[in-house]
C-alpha cells in the first residue's frame, strides 16, 4: 500500500532522529544528575543505577513478550530516560524495590499497555511516582540529609549497599523533611512561615544543597539545562514559561495579602520539583498539547494545579499530581485549539472574498 | 485576538540547507549538444492533453505546431527543433510511476533550423486580448512548477481587474537556481516579459519577490527594473515554502486567498520569472515555448550546473553531459527535493514543468527508517497551511480517510515540511497523497454504483413499462377477439 522508500518529499531531511532528542535531554539533565549523586552518595547511585537498568529491562521484557525485536527500540533510549526521569524524583536513599517498582509501572503500566512510544496518555514518570506516592507513602517520604561523597560522614560503599538493599537504620540521624513538607508540618501546629523559614537558605537551595528527590534540588542547573534544551530546539519556551509564570503570579498574589501563610515565589520556584517539572516533565512532547497556544494554556494549568496542591492540598510536593491532571486534559486542549487552516476560518469554513 | 493570528505574515516553514552554491554561479550552459531524438508529450500542462495535427514522417521546423490545444484549459506543443516526426505514440511518462503516455518523437536533423517567425515590431500596440491569444498560442505554461496555461491566467487577471501582479522570484527549493541565474543573466527580457504580462491583463503594477539568499538577482532585477516605477523589486526572507502563491500573496499584501478561490477574485495574480521570460520569448520575437533552463544538480553530479535544453530531452542525456555516476546516484529526483518525486529511471523526457533534475546520494537523503510518532508537533509547527499531519497521519493509518478528511486532507498542498522536520522519518505527504488518490477513487467508485443502480432502476421501469403495455395489448387483443366472434355469431344469426 504504502511504500517504504517515498516517491513524494521531501528526500532530505532536517537531520534529527528520536535517539537524537532523547540523548539531547539525557545531557541536559547531566550536570543536575550528577550534582544530586555527588549531593547524596553512594546509596543514590545505587538507586539511579537499578532504576535506569530495570526501566530497558521491562522495556526489552515488554518488547519480546509484544514479538518484536528489542534492541532497536531500547536504543531510541527513551526508556532510558524515563528510568532516569522516575530515579530523579525518588528519595535519594530509597531501598532498591522502590526503584524496580517503579520502572515496572513506568514502563509497563505507563507505556508499554497502550502501545510503547508515543501511545501513553500519561507520563510514565510521574504515573510510576504517583502509584509509589501513594502505596509506598513511608520510603517516598524520607529524604536524606546532605551528605556528599568523599566527606567524613557520607555513607561508604559498603554501607550503601546495605542501605539500598537492607533498608536505613536509624532513620532520624540521617533524614528530615523537605523544605515544603516542613512548612505543611509546621503549619498544623499553628506555626507562621517567618519562623518554620528561620533556617532556610535561599541560596542552599537554589544551588540544591537541601533535603529532597536525588536530583530535583538544585535549581540553577535544572534551570540551566532547561535553557539549554530550549536553545537547542529541542522544546519549545511556551510550557516552561506559562508554568512558572503561573506559580509565581499565584504566589505573588497570595503572597502578598499574606505574607505568614502563603510561601514567596521565590520559595516556590526554588523548591521541590519545579524546575525539573517545567522544563522535562511537563514538556513530553507524547502528554502535552501539539500547539503553542495549547502549550501556553497546557503550562499554565500545570502552574495552577501544582500551586493549588502545594498550598492547600495534602501533598506538600503536589507536581506529579498536577502533571497527571494536566496530561488527561492534553487530547481536549488539542481537540478545541488547533491551528487555522490557510484560507479557512477557525470554524474551518472557506473566508469570505474582500469587498475593495 | 484572533486578528493577531491572522496577520500573521508567514506561517510555518523550514529553512532546509540550500545546497545552491554549486550551480548559482555558473552561467547558465547554452551548448547542450542537440539530442538525436526528442520525446515530447502532448499533456505537458493542467488540463486537456493537446491534440496532434501532424503525421508520422512529416518534416517539421522548430517551432512548429505539432499538437494543438483543446478545451478552455488546455496548451499547444511545438516542435524542440527540426527534424522528422517518426512516432506518435505512448512512452512512460516523468512520473513515478512512469506509465505510458501519449508523446510525440522527433528525430532531429541537426540544423535547428527555425520556422518562419511572427513576431511583431511592439507588441504594446497589441490589444490585451491579443497578448493573451499569443501567449497562448506560444504554448506557455506556469514554469515555476504548476504548469497552469498562462494565457487562461492572463485572462482571469483582465476579467477580475486585479491589482497586482506578483512575480514569483523566490526559487525556495534547496538545489535549484534556474531562476537565479536566469534572473541575473536575462533580467532585462524578464522585466519586459513583466511588462508585456501587465499590458495583457489590463493592469499596472507588479511586485516582483526575490529571496534574500539571491543578491546578485536582487541587484540585476532592480536594474533592470529602474526605468519602471510601477514595477517594484522586493527582496523576501528565505523560508522555505515561500515559493507557495498563497503564502507569497498574503507576505506581500497581506491578503489571504480563500478556500475554493483563485487568487485573481482577490485582486492579485502569480506568475513565475520564467514565465515571464517565455512571455517576452514569444511576443519580441515570436518563439514559442521550447526549451528551458533545467538545474542539474546532487551530490552524484560530477558537472552540476544550469543548462537550457530543448522540451523532450531525456534525463539519461542530460545527465551524461553533466557526468552523473549512476553508482553513486541512490534516488533521482524531478524538480527540488522537497516537492520533486522520484523517478524509476533516466529513460524519461523533460517538459516544460521541469525546473531541475537531481542525482542525490544515499548521504543526501533522509532516512528511511520510519519509528513511531513521538508527537513532537514539529509537523505542525511547520505545515504552512495550519494543518496537524501528525493527527492527519494517524487516521490514514487507521483507514479513517473520513476523518483525514475532516482534518483539512485536502488543504493539503504537498509542500513537504512535515516530512522534512519528522523526526521519526514518517513519509507523511506519502500518507497524504496515498489518502487523497484513494479519497477521489472511493468516490468515484461510490458515484459509479450509484450511476449503475440508477441505470438498473431506469432499465427495471423500462421493462416493468413494456410488460404492462403487452398486458394491454394482449388484454385489447382477447377484447377484440371476443368482440369479432361476437360480430361473427350475431351475423351466423342473423343468417
Amino acid at each position: 500500500m504504502i511504500h517504504r522508500k517515498p516517491n513524494s518529499g521531501a528526500h532530505v531531511g532536517a537531520g534529527a532522529s528520536v535517539s537524537h532528542i532523547m540523548r539531547q535531554v539525557i545531557l541536559a539533565l547531566m550536570p543536575a544528575t550528577a550534582f544530586g549523586l555527588w549531593c547524596f552518595g553512594w546509596p543514590a547511585l545505587n538507586l539511579f543505577v537499578i532504576t535506569v537498568t530495570s526501566a530497558v529491562f521491562f522495556e526489552a521484557f515488554c518488547l519480546r513478550l509484544s514479538g518484536r525485536i528489542a534492541k532497536p527500540v531500547i536504543m531510541d533510549g527513551s526508556a532510558v530516560l524515563t528510568g532516569w526521569l522516575l530515579a530523579m524524583t525518588l528519595p535519594p536513599w530509597a531501598p532498591w524495590w522502590i526503584g524496580v517498582v517503579g520502572s515496572g509501572l513506568a514502563i509497563i503500566l505507563g507505556k508499554q499497555v497502550y502501545g510503547g512510544l508515543g501511545q501513553n496518555l500519561f507520563n510514565p514518570a510521574m504515573l510510576a511516582r504517583v502509584a509509589l506516592l501513594i502505596s509506598f507513602p513511608v520510603e517516598l517520604t524520607t529524604w536524606a540529609n546532605v551528605s556528599p561523597l568523599f566527606f567524613s560522614h557520607s555513607p561508604g560503599l559498603v554501607e550503601s549497599w546495605h542501605i539500598t538493599f537492607f533498608g536505613l537504620e536509624n532513620l532520624d540521624a540521617s533524614t528530615g523533611a523537605t523544605t515544603l513538607g516542613y512548612i505543611k508540618t509546621e503549619f498544623s501546629q499553628h506555626h507562621l512561615l517567618s519562623e518554620s523559614l528561620k533556617d532556610y537558605s535561599g541560596v542552599l537551595s537554589f544551588i540544591g544543597w537541601t533535603r529532597g528527590s536525588l536530583a530535583e534540588t538544585s535549581t540553577l542547573l535544572l534551570g540551566l539545562g532547561g535553557v539549554w534544551l530550549i536553545r537547542q530546539g529541542i522544546i519549545q519556551w511556551h510550557i516552561p514559561v506559562a508554568l512558572l509564570l503561573t506559580v509565581t503570579v499565584l504566589s505573588g498574589f497570595f503572597h502578598s495579602i499574606d505574607d505568614q501563610h502563603y510561601a514567596s515565589p521565590f520559595l516556590h520556584l526554588n523548591s521541590g520539583a519545579m524546575m525539573c517539572v517545567a522544563f522535562f516533565i511537563a514538556t513530553d512532547y507524547v502528554t502535552s498539547p501539539n500547539t503553542k497556544a495549547g502549550q501556553l494554556v497546557f503550562g499554565a494549568g500545570c502552574g495552577l494545579l501544582i500551586f493549588v496542591i502545594r498550598t492547600w492540598g495534602a501533598y506538600p510536593e503536589g507536581a506529579a499530581f498536577a502533571i497527571l491532571l494536566m496530561n488527561a486534559a492534553t487530547p481536549l486542549i488539542d481537540h478545541y485549539i488547533h491551528p487555522r487552516i490557510y484560507g479557512r476560518d477557525r470554524k474551518g469554513k472557506p473566508l469570505e472574498i474582500p469587498k475593495s | 485576538m484572533l486578528s493577531f493570528f491572522s496577520k500573521q505574515r508567514i506561517r510555518g516553514g523550514v529553512h532546509a540547507e540550500e545546497h545552491k552554491a554549486a550551480t548559482a554561479a555558473l552561467t547558465i550552459v547554452t551548448s547542450f549538444p542537440l539530442p538525436k531524438k526528442l520525446y515530447i508529450p502532448l499533456q505537458q500542462h493542467v488540463g486537456k492533453p493537446a491534440e496532434p495535427l501532424i503525421r508520422v514522417g512529416d518534416k517539421v521546423l522548430k517551432g512548429q505546431l505539432l499538437a494543438y490545444s483543446q478545451g478552455m484549459i488546455s496548451a499547444p506543443v511545438h516542435a524542440p527543433s527540426s527534424g522528422i516526426v517518426i512516432d506518435v505514440n505512448d512512452y512512460p511518462a516523468p512520473h513515478p510511476s512512469a506509465l505510458p503516455i501519449r508523446m510525440i518523437v522527433l528525430e532531429t536533423d541537426g540544423k535547428d533550423e527555425w520556422i518562419e517567425a511572427q513576431a511583431v515590431a511592439d507588441p504594446f500596440l497589441l490589444t490585451p486580448e491579443d497578448i493573451s491569444l499569443r501567449v497562448g498560442a506560444a504554448g506557455i505554461v506556469g514554469l515555476g512548477g504548476a504548469t497552469f496555461p498562462t494565457a487562461v491566467k492572463l485572462n482571469m487577471g483582465r476579467e477580475n481587474h486585479i491589482d497586482t501582479l506578483i512575480i514569483n522570484g523566490s526559487e525556495c527549493e534547496p538545489y535549484l537556481s534556474c531562476d537565479d541565474r536566469l534572473m541575473q543573466e536575462r533580467a532585462g527580457q524578464i522585466i519586459d516579459g513583466v511588462r508585456l504580462m501587465l499590458h495583457g491583463m489590463d493592469t499596472e503594477n507588479a511586485v516582483v519577490a526575490i529571496e534574500d539568499n539571491k543578491p546578485q538577482a536582487f541587484l540585476s532585477m532592480q536594474a533592470a527594473a529602474l526605468p519602471y516605477p510601477l514595477i517594484k523589486v522586493i527582496q523576501i526572507p528565505t523560508r522555505y515554502p515561500m515559493g507557495w502563491d498563497r503564502q507569497l500573496i498574503r507576505y506581500v499584501t497581506g491578503k489571504e486567498v480563500p478556500v475554493g478561490c483563485r487568487s485573481s477574485e482577490i485582486g492579485v495574480t502569480i506568475h513565475n520569472v520564467g514565465t515571464a521570460y517565455a512571455v517576452h520569448n514569444a511576443l519580441r520575437h515570436g518563439q514559442p515555448l521550447v526549451s528551458r533552463v533545467i538545474t542539474v544538480s546532487g551530490g552524484a553530479v560530477a558537472r552540476p550546473m544550469n543548462v537550457e535544453v530543448p522540451l523532450g530531452t531525456l534525463i539519461s542525456e542530460l545527465f551524461s553531459f553533466c557526468q552523473v555516476d549512476s553508482e553513486l546516484t541512490a534516488r533521482i529526483i524531478m524538480g527540488g527535493p522537497m516537492m520533486g518525486d522520484a523517478l524509476p529511471q533516466t529513460g524519461l523526457p523533460t517538459v516544460k514543468a521541469t525546473s531541475g533534475v537531481l542525482a542525490l546520494t544515499q548521504n543526501e537523503l533522509k532516512s528511511d527508517q520510519e519509528q513511531p510518532c513521538i508527537r513532537c508537533a514539529s509537523c505542525v509547527s511547520v505545515c504552512p497551511a495550519g494543518l496537524r499531519p501528525l493527527d492527519m497521519a494517524n487516521n490514514i493509518r487507521i483507514n479513517q480517510l473520513d476523518v483525514a478528511v475532516d482534518l483539512g486532507l485536502k488543504d493539503c498542498i504537498s509542500c513537504g515540511c512535515c516530512s522534512y522536520i519528522c523526526p521519526s522519518n514518517i513519509p507523511l505527504v506519502q500518507y497524504f497523497k496515498y489518502a487523497s488518490g484513494e479519497v477521489a477513487a472511493r468516490q468515484q467508485a461510490q458515484h459509479k454504483s450509484e450511476q449503475t443502480k440508477r441505470l438498473i432502476d431506469a432499465r427495471n421501469a423500462r421493462m416493468e413499462r413494456i410488460a404492462q403495455q403487452q398486458r394491454e395489448e394482449e388484454l385489447a387483443r382477447i377484447a377484440a377477439k371476443a368482440e369479432r366472434e361476437r360480430l361473427k355469431a350475431e351475423q351466423e344469426m342473423a343468417v
